[in-house]
């Protein structure tokens, strides 16, 4: 088996070779469908902000402005979570034209936890589960149409998620 | 190999919740092992679903994300039987997608 497909390996090379190219040509031509995808690619992982310790200076990072606090914010999260290393936050917004929303935990060694970009046509909520170091505040930023909100809760944490 | 990624996606006629749950360390690099030495940061960075060729939602995840991270979002439109796709890759560089079916 191992023989014969040794014997023809030069051509089938020389042909993988050609489908390869004419793959890439293929790609080369239609650029503009891959577009919107890219565009997406585009937006960089925000390296930066999820290097920085504090809250402040993340949020900075990210944003390059201050959050008013606001009730149209409405994070739903536990009052205290039994396991740091599992904490379920989810929320939601009244808000419109929002375009991104982060979760931030004052107390964790690297404050910023997630960020996530919605697009139009994306609801305002998210749910996901975060780790926490210990008791803390938990931020919630949103975005919406060019100004930044918050909401804060204090989230008392009985065994902490970061090694403790 | 089987994937990393899980998800739900379930349509209701106007729009389309997506759960998605994914295998992955998350280590955050400030844990330390039995023996007391630091596991390396190994975490996913970004996440990305995408339908009818748009992006739908993107997250951008830290270390402090939980082990086997869960996300949930909702999205105006999507029919039962459209495709959603989803892609993820970690700070080595690592990635892993699939494609799953709207129900």
């Amino acid at each position: 088996m191992s023989i014969t497909s040794n014997e023809f390996s030069p051509t089938r090379r020389l042909v993988l070779k050609g489908a390869g190219i004419a793959a890439l040509i293929g790609l080369g031509a239609v650029p503009f469908d891959v577009a919107p995808a890219l565009a997406a690619a585009n937006d960089a992982y925000p390296a930066e902000a999820f290097k920085q310790k504090s809250e402040a200076d993340a949020i900075k990072a990210l944003y390059g402005k201050t959050a008013e606090p606001s009730d149209r914010v409405k994070m739903d999260a536990p009052e205290i979570a039994e396991n740091g290393a599992v904490v379920p936050i989810s929320v939601t917004t009244t808000l419109a034209d929002v375009t991104s929303i982060s979760f931030l935990v004052s107390e964790n060694p690297i404050a910023l936890v997630a960020s996530y970009r919605i697009p139009a046509g994306t609801l305002p909520s998210v749910g996901n589960r975060i780790k926490m170091a210990k008791t803390s505040n938990v931020t919630v930023l949103v975005e919406a149409g060019g100004k930044l909100y918050s909401a804060v809760k204090e989230i008392k944490v009985t065994v902490g998620g970061c090694g403790g | 190999m089987a994937s990393s990624i899980r998800v739900r996606a379930t349509s209701n006629g106007d729009t389309t919740e997506v759960q998605a749950l994914i295998q992955h360390p998350m280590d955050s690099g400030f844990v330390k092992d039995a023996k007391g030495e630091i596991i390396p940061p190994h975490f996913i960075q970004q996440l990305t679903f995408e339908h009818d060729g748009k992006p739908v939602f993107l997250a951008d995840w830290g270390g402090g994300v939980s082990k086997d991270p869960y996300v949930k979002f909702a999205f105006k439109g999507g029919k039962k039987g459209d495709e959603l796709k989803i892609s993820w890759v970690d700070n080595k560089g690592a990635t892993d997608s699939t494609t799953a079916k709207i129900q």
